[in-house]
């Protein structure tokens, strides 16, 4: 199949990425090229194949429900591009 | 003051523990050798010396006052970038992380404090993991210290370089494709991607959580058992670290193996081979028949599907991982998110600070694999490219089970070709990722692989024998080697550094 420019700039949006022009084009070819590649996987018959998503597959990994320690919080707010004593700040959501 | 371009972590340990030398004594000749070889070879992004020095007055304390020391007391450790280190520079070789210093440790961090190891530097590494040449780094490329016009691989480039230079006798980096090995083969060194499960990845920072796995570098097996051993284990941060018990690798490395039937994967021998690396690996078969071993051909069918399963499977999870970095909570925020086209003018605010966020932190790669996942796992695509690629991975898992069915170690190149030129390979994304095709499909099906070094090209440069076990069969993979390397002397060859 081929990705189109606008197919591109529609991904880019789903992943949260920006995008200049120039960017458009070069990706819109080597995605291409790639998708291409991976294309050979539709030549092999995977009727009745189960997918495998782990290498290791490990089930059902429980543990007690016991509260343990959290982050503090100023350790977790340590980081943060903006933010006030007790928050993340960012941009406004509801007007 | 020892010799530090013959030093292992063996030696080190047995001189420390013979007094002839103290951690602080070596701390600071690594510290001297990096101050005049980092420069050209770009291999710390991070080196604090009075934090380096400081772990290892501690540890001379201990001694001193003959209390309960660990395995890897006063040894430094160079930690690839990707790794939580509390309160350090972790970054990832990212803009999108500068100045970010983690909360926490990583338990193969914690492990390594409890072992009373040395932390010595954070080493570059291509921009969250994705690469295989250590170029596309927020930092600059780091050059391979066989010949400084040559990639040291990737994405544990730094990690690999760091060994090869005698810059730290041990270093951890992290293998979701063949970021060890293929750094290990290239740099002339011995490079162990474990089992999935094998080691916990909490507080590695993830690309593809089902293929990640972290493991050690180092000069010769006995160096690598060592830091393997004191970084396995179940971990109760890490669901898919499993249970089963950690063998006495270090102890165990010279016992001959019980059955010594070899695979040679006629699969990794075909087109794109450079010659004199299958010579090498083909030299390495006879030093097997040698020493006892029965070597056959093995097939593994669908190892051409490797890359393009993985290049499906790989940036799926990449996109998911990565859509943590928003500019919210810690890495980098855009000044600047005002709409800058007709489309953007719909978008809230907070959604376009996202994106100019994540545009001006990521690199190119990292873009690229962000949308390939993405695209893969799109409404109307998902069926025919991730759960296809996902068939198509246990196809390759059922090809060494079968395998493993006659032969007890699989062997073959570790890539194939020895180190490429800086530059030569970065234009084109798709001549890079074949740089890996050999590494790949162990990380798919989750079984461990282990890069030692076998030979030199007629100009120099390393070529590494790749070496593949079933699922928690490390301790027989490290014997297997060991067969390999008590035979030969690559180990202990040196680059021509200045």
């Amino acid at each position: 199949m081929d990705l189109s420019r606008d197919d591109v700039a529609k991904v880019a949006i789903l992943a949260r990425l920006r995008m200049e022009p120039s960017d458009l084009d070069l990706f819109t070819g080597q995605l291409n090229q790639i998708v291409g590649f991976v294309a050979q996987l539709q030549e092999l018959d995977t009727t009745n194949v189960e997918p495998l998503a782990h290498g290791v597959e490990v089930r059902n990994v429980f543990r007690e429900d016991v509260r343990g320690e959290s982050l503090p919080r100023e350790a977790a707010l340590a980081n943060a591009p903006r933010r006030n004593a007790e928050s993340f700040l960012v941009p406004v959501v509801l007007e | 003051m020892t010799d530090l371009t013959r030093a292992t972590a063996a030696s080190l340990l047995s001189l420390m523990q013979t007094k002839q030398v103290s951690a602080e004594e070596i701390a600071r000749g690594y510290l001297e050798r990096a101050e005049k070889l980092n420069p050209g070879l770009n291999v710390f992004v991070h080196l604090d010396a009075e934090r380096v020095l400081d772990q290892a007055r501690v540890v001379d304390k201990k001694r001193q006052s003959g209390g309960p020391l660990g395995a890897l007391a006063g040894v430094p450790v160079a930690i690839k970038d990707v790794l939580c280190v509390q309160g350090e520079p972790t970054t990832c070789g990212s803009r999108m992380l500068r100045g970010f210093k983690p909360p926490y440790d990583a338990t193969v961090i914690t492990r390594l404090r409890q072992a009373d190891a040395v932390l010595i530097g954070k080493t570059n590494m291509d921009e969250f993991a994705m690469g295989s040449s250590t170029e596309n780094s927020a930092y600059g490329p780091t050059r391979n210290p066989w010949d400084p016009e040559r990639i040291p691989g990737g994405s544990s480039g730094g990690s690999a370089a760091a060994v090869a230079a005698d810059l730290a006798p041990l270093s951890l980096g992290s293998d979701t494709g063949g970021s060890i090995r293929q750094p290990a083969a290239v740099c002339g060194i011995v490079g162990l991607k474990p089992t999935y499960g094998r080691v916990s990845r909490y507080g590695l920072i993830a690309f593809a959580s089902s293929l990640d796995q972290i493991g050690p570098f180092s000069h010769d097996l006995a160096d690598a058992a060592l830091l393997m051993e004191a970084i396995s284990g179940r971990d109760p941060m890490d669901a898919t670290s499993v249970d089963t018990p950690v063998p006495a690798y270090s102890t165990t490395l010279d016992t001959p193996p019980k059955s010594l039937r070899i695979g040679l994967v006629r699969e990794f021998f075909g087109e794109g081979l450079d010659p004199e690396v299958a010579a090498s690996v083909r030299e390495a078969v006879r030093v097997y028949e040698a020493a006892g071993a029965t070597v056959k051909d093995v097939s593994l069918p669908h190892s051409r599907y490797g890359a393009p399963a993985y290049y499906v499977v790989a940036p799926a999870e990449c996109s998911s991982n990565l859509a943590r970095y928003d500019g919210t909570i810690f890495g980098h925020r855009a000044e600047d998110f005002s709409a800058k086209s007709p489309e953007e003018e719909g978008l809230p605010p907070l959604v376009r600070m996202m994106m100019a966020s994540r545009s001006e932190g990521f690199g190119a790669e990292v873009k690229r694999r962000i949308m390939l996942g993405t695209f893969a796992l799109s409404a109307g695509y998902a069926d025919q490219y991730y759960t296809q690629a996902l068939k198509v991975r246990r196809l390759i898992r059922n090809d060494f089970d079968a395998a493993f069915q006659e032969v007890d170690v699989l062997i073959g190149p570790t890539t194939p070709t020895a180190a490429f030129k800086l530059g030569e390979k970065s234009a084109d994304p798709l001549a890079m990722y074949l740089s890996d095709i050999y590494t790949i499909t162990t990380n798919l099906a989750g079984i461990p692989g282990l890069s030692i070094p076998c030979g030199l090209t007629s100009t120099g440069l390393p070529v590494g024998l790749q070496l593949m076990a079933p699922a928690f069969a490390e301790e027989n993979l490290l014997q297997t080697a060991r067969v390999f390397e008590r035979a030969t002397d690559w180990h202990t060859r040196r680059p021509p550094l200045a």
